[in-house]
């Protein structure tokens, strides 16, 4: 006998607890398995990039502050990099220290946050959540003491770095980088041999590279595929060409991979701290800049590894105070694209891990 | 009815009471003592669970921020042990909202039902030798039955809210519910099997009589029912119906205030009334090794009680969740036939026993050794026949690379 069944269609969000913010995913179900999704962005468009284009290229650092509330430092970088490009200025080796130690920093913090609510995602009660915000409040501390600010950090500027570091900070962020190997061990007791979270996450939301490369996704999504590629080696930036690291990558490009590259990815950004403290160099930390600055005409692209992916920043100068064109190439919207295809036929549980995995913050998908 | 000393002895509460009741009995109508007796009885069930929930939930929350690396509650009294009936009066003042299209009298129904059904299993469970509020014959049969009462109100919940998320969530409850009912009840047949009665007084009296506790001679039984009872108070390691992650809060998203407030006590009651069950029948009630005599028993076995639920909260702190197809899984190809070999073995010894009149302090150490053996075997071997041993292919390490460019995908590690 066969059932007449039809299929009814579910919102998740823009109100819903797992959806990172107000992302809309629009399932169609049969039962519980998904035969269609349908993702809905713009509940936060704030229009940052046409705003820009009414500002000073200074006064444009704070906006990118907003764009991935949770990494600020390191869109602060693409930015500056991008202005700095267009405009030709080089920065000191002090300052490119710096930005370095404190892209790192915001790493480790995204990435907390990234596996933390993963793993709230496939059900544990906060917990791995809790602990990798005990870190990621020292990380916040050490921002605090540097910029005064914790969150929008609006700490990298044109030709360098806001401010130097206060003579409390080394002290702080050596032991903050001592301590967090053996952290990173209890947050792999608690969730990497976990049967539960291996039975939930393997094989399930899998990208494949072919998919993964044609929808030009990056950062853990993309190596979570198994394609080895990091702009931070492809391109290297800053010093990050003087430091050794290794890239971790997937072989099966499921939820669980991603899960395992962030979690090496902390362990990476630990080695590269620990180098780079150790190198920081003497001398000024920033050069001295105009404040109403006028790049000459001309456009200029600078990409970055954000913890989420390639962050790129594309500017277009005429010639005046402002941008012409200010466009921002964000990782977690293009992540975001294939989202229909890794969750075709999984059920609404494993939808939402996979959307967990992707880690998106709808700052930065809606801009 | 026999008590064991004057009305004013707290080694048994039940004693005023008893006491009290012949008084009544003496110098009344024969109804009155019978009436009196049912009101007063569910009076005092009703007040201790409710006492037990605000400190319990207190103890919750502060164990879990011990868990979590953070503090907890500590703004209202002393440690913050008020935060309970801060809550409390909180969920009592706030609006009770009933949206536009649901099924008004099944909407307002459900919460009042779903919290009876925890409250009935306590009429059954003795705290001490007398203090039970029903001492039936066939207590366990009794509980199995008012358990599986517990999916009626949550379908009512789910199905009237006219929300898919409650819909969802009603569908996985029942799902879940009435397949591990299965599991539950083949565990406590080994019980039934071994004491040879369903009275729950006899149970613990068997177990103090043959000076062991049952959780000895059935682990598997004890470990298939807690797990099958962890399910059914739907408490975070196997909360599918509530997932809160997926489909918002399951079954009670349209409820709030004290409406919202019933369910939540009512997954406290349950988790209670299987803490409860587990001591009664598997770690010998209120008995422990004698120290009943020096030590009231409801003391002793509401020890037990919260120790177990202790469990729960930590399991909470911990495991994530199981998808609905996995756990259903777990319940038919895992625990049910365990729970049925399990129910073999222990008609099997009984039978070895009876048989040939052995002695029950010579038997019954080889069959608690016996049946350790044969739990630990039977898990190993069936998980490794599922396929469920430890996967071949599991790195608990990224592969790490220096070099770009290339692709890894698919490489077996």
């Amino acid at each position: 006998m066969s059932m007449r069944t039809e299929p009814f269609v579910v919102n998740v969000g823009p109100q819903h607890p797992s959806t990172h913010g107000v992302f809309r995913l629009r399932l169609t179900l049969d039962g519980e398995k998904i035969i269609d999704a349908e993702m809905v962005v713009g509940y936060l468009h704030r229009s940052v990039e046409k705003l820009a284009e009414g500002r000073t290229y200074t006064q444009n650092i704070p906006f990118t502050d907003r764009l991935d509330y949770l990494s600020a430092m390191s869109n602060n970088l693409a930015y500056c990099m991008a202005v700095e490009k267009l405009v030709g200025i080089e920065v000191p080796e002090r300052g490119q220290f710096l930005r370095v130690i404190m892209a790192e920093f915001q790493r480790i913090a995204n990435h907390a946050m990234a596996i933390g609510s993963f793993a709230g995602e496939c059900g544990v009660w906060f917990t791995p959540l809790m602990w990798m915000f005990r870190e990621r409040e020292k990380i916040l501390d050490l921002f605090e003491m540097t910029c005064g600010a914790r969150l929008t950090t609006n700490y990298v500027r044109i030709g360098g770095v806001s401010f130097d570091i206060p003579p409390e900070f080394m002290p702080a962020a050596k032991a903050l980088v001592k301590e967090l190997p053996e952290r990173i061990a209890e947050y792999e007791a608690l969730l990497l041999e976990n049967e539960i979270i291996v039975v939930r996450s393997r094989d399930v939301g899998v990208l494949p590279p072919e998919l993964a490369i044609a929808a030009s996704t990056s950062g853990p999504v993309l190596r979570g595929s198994g394609v080895m590629w990091d702009i931070r080696k492809a391109d290297p930036y800053a010093v990050y060409d003087r430091l050794d690291f290794d890239i971790p990558v997937g072989t099966r490009g499921d939820c669980y991979d991603r899960f395992l590259v962030r979690m090496e990815e902390l362990r990476q950004s630990v080695r590269i701290l620990e180098q780079a403290l150790d190198m920081l160099p003497g001398g000024p930390a920033s050069v001295e800049v105009p404040l109403a600055l006028r790049p000459p005409v001309g456009e200029a692209y600078a990409r970055i590894e954000a913890p989420k992916g390639e962050l790129g920043f594309y500017l277009v100068s005429d010639g005046s105070p402002h941008p012409q064109r200010f466009h921002i190439r964000s990782p977690s919207y293009i992540n975001l694209t294939p989202l229909r295809d890794m969750v075709l036929g999984l059920t609404v549980p494993d939808a939402i891990i996979t959307l967990g995995s992707i880690d998106i913050v709808l700052g930065e998908v809606d801009r | 009815m026999v008590f064991l000393a004057e009305w004013w002895d707290l080694r048994d509460l039940g004693n005023g009471v008893g006491a009290f009741l012949e008084w009544l009995g003496d110098h009344g109508p024969d109804w009155l003592p019978y009436t009196v007796s049912a009101i007063v009885g569910s009076i005092t069930l009703l007040v201790f669970l409710l006492t037990s929930l605000l400190m319990v939930a207190w103890v919750e929350r502060r164990l879990l921020g011990r868990i979590q690396a953070r503090l907890g509650p500590n703004r209202v009294g002393p440690w913050g042990v008020f935060q309970s009936i801060a809550d409390a009066i909180k969920m009592l003042t706030k609006e009770a909202i009933t949206s536009a299209n649901v099924d008004r009298w099944v909407f307002w129904l459900a919460p009042i039902l779903v919290a009876v059904p925890a409250l009935v299993v306590f009429a059954v469970l003795p705290f001490n030798e007398g203090m039970v509020l029903a001492d039936l014959n066939v207590g366990v049969l009794f509980l199995v039955a008012i358990g599986s009462v517990t999916a009626i109100p949550i379908f009512m919940a789910g199905w009237s809210s006219n929300n898919k998320f409650s819909l969802m969530g009603a569908m996985r409850e029942v799902a879940m519910l009435i397949s591990y009912e299965i599991p539950q009840v083949l565990a406590l047949l080994g019980v039934v099997i071994f004491t040879n009665t369903m009275r729950m007084n006899g149970i613990v009296g068997w177990q103090d009589e043959h000076n062991t506790w049952l959780i000895f001679l059935q682990p598997l039984a004890v470990l298939i029912y807690f797990i099958a009872g962890a399910v059914e108070i739907n408490r975070t390691p196997t909360d599918i119906a509530e997932a809160e992650s997926e489909i918002v809060a399951g079954y009670h998203t349209e409820y709030s205030g004290i409406k919202f407030g019933m369910f939540w006590v009512g997954e406290y009651f349950a988790g209670f009334a299987i803490a409860a069950i587990v001591a009664t029948l598997y770690l010998g009630g209120w008995t422990l090794w004698g120290l009943e005599e020096w030590v009231p028993g409801w003391i002793i076995f509401l020890g037990k009680l919260y120790g177990l639920f202790w469990l729960f909260i930590w399991m909470r702190g911990t495991l994530p969740r199981l998808r609905i197809d996995q756990l259903m899984g777990f319940a038919w190809k895992f625990l049910l036939p365990l729970a049925l070999i399990n129910i073999f073995f222990a008609g099997l010894e009984v039978l070895l026993w009876q048989e040939n009149d052995l002695a029950a302090e010579a038997v019954l150490p080889g069959f608690a050794i016996a049946n350790l053996v044969l739990a630990v075997v039977l898990i190993v071997t069936w998980a490794q026949l599922l396929g469920r041993g430890r996967p071949q292919y599991r790195p608990t390490r990224a592969r790490l690379v220096k070099e770009l460019g290339a692709v890894v995908y698919g490489e077996e590690a």
